[in-house]
């Protein structure tokens, strides 16, 4: 065969020398437009899991490659003057020049032909060449050529960052936080031979522009960030290497391969460098193009399919965490309240990759470390050597303390009578307490008779509804020591559907009764239009919802959430979406909230003082011209303001025509943002199934409570 | 995890007679189901119609629509279509739809593309309620109308399912994908404050036998998947053609939560369901 490589970084020399390696009559040719010696940047790091596929693919390069490794274990985490470790980790870093020098040695060992400072303009070079590889980088031409089949996107990040070396070695890959009266600063270094660190400077893009960078020539900013970081530094020096500042940009291709042209390396995808995988996956994507080359002689269609079948669910995977670990570093500076100790360990575990028991695998003193740190800080006193896992320690708001960080929901049978709960709920509500669970919180309980969702939703709005929770929570109570929580909700223009058994917001016909809501605009075409709520009618649900505060209180519950979310009718008021009024009740936000806030105000004040209040918080409502996160911080601070301790994170359901994204943990970040921007504590939901993922979000400090997925506390029968 | 086999209804080159005994021999075989596909401008048969005749000939297997474009068809004859073969198979129908992911059957029928996903929405509405409350009848033979899947992998979809269906239908692939699916649809169900749990469904492509049999398929696919360029290549790939792939994507989607696979012929060959029936006994 006869392969014409454009470009001759590590994907494009690899691949050379595989080709020849698995078949010498193979005819391969790499033209690169640089001179041999010239690269840009300083070292590259490999994993073990790499090492083990380098080793497997050519055992020579391999021996070479390890031969010139700086190898290390830990993690330092410098931040607000103390260096937080953590070991175990398995890393090895080269110079990137060094690399370039013997796979081009051993590409010629082996018979590849390489041609250096020859620009390529178009793939003439390559006319008669059975297959062209495009491993011409991020930017490349090949690939910008072709567009129109690959359907290229790029994403540009929202940091600046200048990719630096350094005499200082290292022993650690080093993250160092700086704050400055522009804003943060932080770099990612580490050693990659006995006498050189890779030392990349990043910060917000905000930042940069404000520390004048984006004015400075390219020595005066490496001079700039030499002195930032001359307390590490010392008597050390950064050195530069075509050392400018760039804003990193995520590459996807929708397909890596057209006709006989492929994508290898960079020019197929990026990861944000955060995780340091380009010239891994580089690698690995020429192993697996040799190997299917090979697997499939004569079938050069078959063989680019199962490359691209084998490489793009790995490089997703590795984006997706890109993309966590760019986001944190993007937003780092909403941690700075954080203990050092929970500070790192946030930091280990931002892209998703690391979790608590993989870090207790590879360094379980730290981790120990961390559980009892956060044991210290949940009981205030000082903690036993041996703490128990983030999940297992209490949590305390104000007087009431949850004895530990599970909250369970059982409910929504929809088999209430006239409001009444029954049997049904008393069984459910029994077994989420024999779970374990800190605290259970039953399904939306209705204020009035027209806030029901359905006509089995249960209610606190007559006297006897609490007589019958009473006796209810009493038998409940029995079963173990979990605290039990009331939802109080009005489900506004989503009420009057039928029970949620076949299906949701299906309206009830002649049984229905009349909706209320800020605006008279119908939830579906099949939804009646609710009427608008008048001033006495906005006394008449406020006072609805005292009297239910009220019952509640009577009935026993420990802690009482008042729903915000969902599109129900508080939630109504505060999105855009639903809520047109031209009154002072509609309007810019600050109005838009003024009657949930009057409603926070009657149930706090009819809720006794040192029981905890809680808001099911609707952090976005997944649709253009909904409110977003940013609202819902801005919320989330005004509830806290108003006597709120703690806020449940919901999204989606203002509108039929929402648009959720349904990944891994994926109300997790709004938990995040409302808790350490908005400083109120929160609790996490969405898809949350396992004692890990809980572990991870506590010590990591994105939420203080977790609502568990009903999947596991019903395979836990 | 139930396992049921499609009818070879959208393989062109299928008779009549051989679809009707695929049906027949399919229902003394370790099959759960009958599955069938829709596509308009295809030589493929309608799905309700070619389900109708597999209900003539079987007593005990499901029938389900995986998916049925719904979004091309009028929602009230859609309910009545559904009824009726509910009703005449004796409660065997499982009803999935979904918006398609082809613009010709939409120019073909004449209905416009954009608004597919609020049109399904809609429809969903209609169609339980029609079930439900008639007139337009019959009276389904199941109580509360035909198991009804969505499917799709936007947000919206999943939306869709958790608020009007009993489950989701996933379009095929590795099991991993089926699990992130699966995931999003218990996230979707648990946000809608559903009770219990969805239903999954999952589905994937074989052709068994000889390098002929595999080549056939493999062909196939990639015609059948053409519209999605560079795609087909993928989805052949992925054909089932070995005793061995069946058993191990049958045991991975087990793993992955699924509660009903429906495994699809790429050959129109009595020969391909004796093969199938010889790995899953």
């Amino acid at each position: 065969m006869k392969v014409g490589i454009l470009g001759a970084g590590p994907a494009g020399l690899y691949l050379a020398l595989l080709l020849k390696k698995l078949d010498p009559g193979h005819e391969v040719r790499v033209v690169e437009r640089n001179p041999p010696g010239a690269t840009f940047g300083w070292g590259v790091v490999f994993s073990e899991e790499t090492l083990g596929a380098l080793r497997d693919a050519d055992y020579e390069t391999h021996e070479q490659i390890t031969d010139s490794f700086a190898k290390w274990g830990a993690i330092d985490v410098l931040y607000r003057g103390e260096t937080v470790r953590s070991r175990g980790h398995v890393f090895s870093g080269m110079s990137r020049k060094v690399l370039l020098e013997l796979l081009q040695r051993r590409c010629r060992e082996l018979g590849s032909v390489l041609e250096f400072e020859r620009e390529v303009a178009d793939l003439e070079p390559f006319a008669g060449c059975d297959l062209v590889v495009a491993a011409d980088g991020v930017f490349s031409t090949v690939r910008r050529r072709l567009e129109r089949h690959f359907e290229p996107s790029l994403d540009p990040h929202r940091t600046k960052y200048a990719w630096f070396g350094s005499d200082l070695v290292f022993d650690a890959f080093t993250f160092v936080f700086r704050d400055t009266e522009h804003g943060l600063f932080q770099v990612h270094a580490y050693p990659f031979d006995a006498r050189t660190s890779t030392f990349i400077v990043e910060t917000h893009e905000s930042t940069w522009r404000r520390a004048g960078l984006d004015q400075m020539s390219e020595q005066e900013s490496l001079e700039y960030c030499q002195e930032l970081f001359r307390p590490e530094l010392g008597e050390h020096r950064l050195l530069s290497n075509r050392s400018i500042w760039f804003t990193f940009e995520t590459l996807r291709n929708r397909s890596w391969h057209h006709g006989n042209v492929v994508l290898l390396g960079d020019a197929a995808h990026t990861a944000h460098f955060t995780i340091g995988s380009g010239t891994k996956l580089a690698m690995e994507d020429a192993i697996s193009l040799a190997n299917a080359l090979q697997r499939f002689p004569g079938d050069l269609e078959a063989a680019l399919t199962r490359y691209e079948l084998e490489r793009q669910p790995v490089v997703e995977r590795f984006q997706e965490a890109a993309r966590d670990s760019a986001t944190y570093f993007e937003s780092v500076s909403r941690y700075n309240r954080f203990e050092p100790v929970q500070f790192a360990f946030n930091l280990l575990t931002r892209s998703g990759r690391i979790s608590h028991l993989e870090l207790e695998r590879r360094d379980a003193r730290f981790v120990a470390a961390v559980d009892r740190w956060f044991a210290g800080a949940a009981t205030g006193q000082h903690a036993p050597m041996l703490a128990p896992p983030p999940l297992f320690t209490p949590f305390t708001l104000g007087a009431t303390t949850v004895g530990n960080r599970i909250v369970l929901s059982p409910g929504g049978e929809d088999v209430a009578v006239d409001g009444q709960p029954g049997e049904v709920h008393e069984r459910a509500i029994a077994a989420a307490v024999r779970s374990g669970a800190g605290l259970v919180l039953t399904e939306e309980v209705a204020v009035s008779a027209e806030g029901r969702t359905t006509p089995g939703t249960p209610g606190l709005y007559r006297d006897e509804h609490a007589t019958t929770w009473r006796s209810l929570l009493e038998r409940a109570r029995a079963e173990g020591p979990g605290l039990l929580g009331v939802r109080l909700a009005h489900a506004g223009r989503r009420g009057a559907t039928q029970p949620r058994r076949r299906g949701v917001d299906r309206p009830l016909r002649e049984e229905g009764w009349p909706l209320l809501a800020p605006s008279p605009l119908p939830y579906t075409p099949q939804h009646p239009a609710p009427q608008e709520l008048t001033r006495e009618g906005m006394e008449q649900v406020r006072e609805a919802y005292r009297a239910a505060a009220g019952r509640a209180a009577e009935a026993g519950f420990d802690l009482l959430v008042l729903d915000m979310a969902h599109g129900y009718l508080l939630a109504s008021f505060l999105s855009p979406l639903t809520n047109r009024r031209q009154d002072g009740y509609g309007g810019p936000l600050e109005q838009r909230l003024r009657f949930p806030l009057e409603v926070l105000d009657a149930v706090r004040a009819a809720w006794p003082s040192e029981r905890p209040l809680a808001v099911r918080l609707q952090a976005s409502d997944r649709a253009p011209g909904g409110l977003d996160i940013d609202d819902a911080v801005a919320v989330a601070g005004r509830l806290r303001g108003h006597g709120c301790d703690l806020v449940e994170v919901a999204a989606g359901w203002t509108v039929p025509w929402d648009r959720p994204d349904y990944r891994w943990l994926y109300l997790v970040p709004a938990s995040d943002r409302v808790r350490n921007e908005a400083g109120v504590p929160t609790v996490a939901a969405g898809n949350l199934t396992t004692a890990d993922e809980v572990n991870t979000i506590l010590a990591a400090g994105r939420a203080d409570l977790c609502l568990l997925d009903p999947r596991l506390h019903a395979a836990a029968g | 995890m139930e396992v049921g086999v499609g009818l070879p209804t959208a393989v062109p080159g299928t008779t009549g007679a051989l679809a009707v005994e695929w049906a027949r021999r399919a229902e003394q075989g370790p099959f759960a189901s009958l599955g069938v596909l829709d596509r308009v401008v295809y030589q493929s048969y309608d799905p309700f119609l070619a389900l109708a005749a597999a209900s003539a000939v079987t007593s005990r297997v499901r029938l389900v629509t995986m998916i049925v474009i719904a979004p091309l068809r009028n929602p009230v004859l859609l309910a009545k279509e559904a009824a009726s073969l509910d009703a005449l198979s004796g409660g065997r129908l499982t009803l999935g739809v979904a918006v398609g992911a082809r613009r010709d059957d939409y120019e073909a029928v004449g209905v416009d593309h954009r608004g597919r996903g609020r049109r399904l929405s809609e429809q969903l509405a209609h169609v339980r309620q029609a079930w439900e409350e008639g007139p337009v009848g019959p009276r389904p033979a199941q109580p509360d109308g035909p198991e009804l899947l969505v499917g799709g992998l936007s947000g919206q979809a999943f939306v869709r399912m958790a608020r009007y269906a009993d489950g989701y239908v996933h379009g095929g692939g590795p099991p991993r994908a089926f699990a992130g699916a699966a995931s999003r649809a218990w996230a979707a169900w648990t946000e809608a404050g559903r009770p219990g749990r969805p239903r999954l469904w999952g589905q994937a492509y074989f052709a068994l036998g000889g390098d002929d049999d595999v080549e056939q398929g493999a062909a196939y696919l990639r015609e059948y998947y053409a519209f999605t360029g560079p795609f087909a290549e993928k989805v052949a790939a992925g054909n089932l053609r070995s005793p061995r792939m069946v058993k191990d994507l049958v045991r991975g989607y087990e793993e992955a939560g699924c509660d009903h696979l429906v495994l699809l012929p790429t050959v129109a060959d009595l020969a391909q369901l004796e093969r199938l029936a010889d790995v899953l006994r």
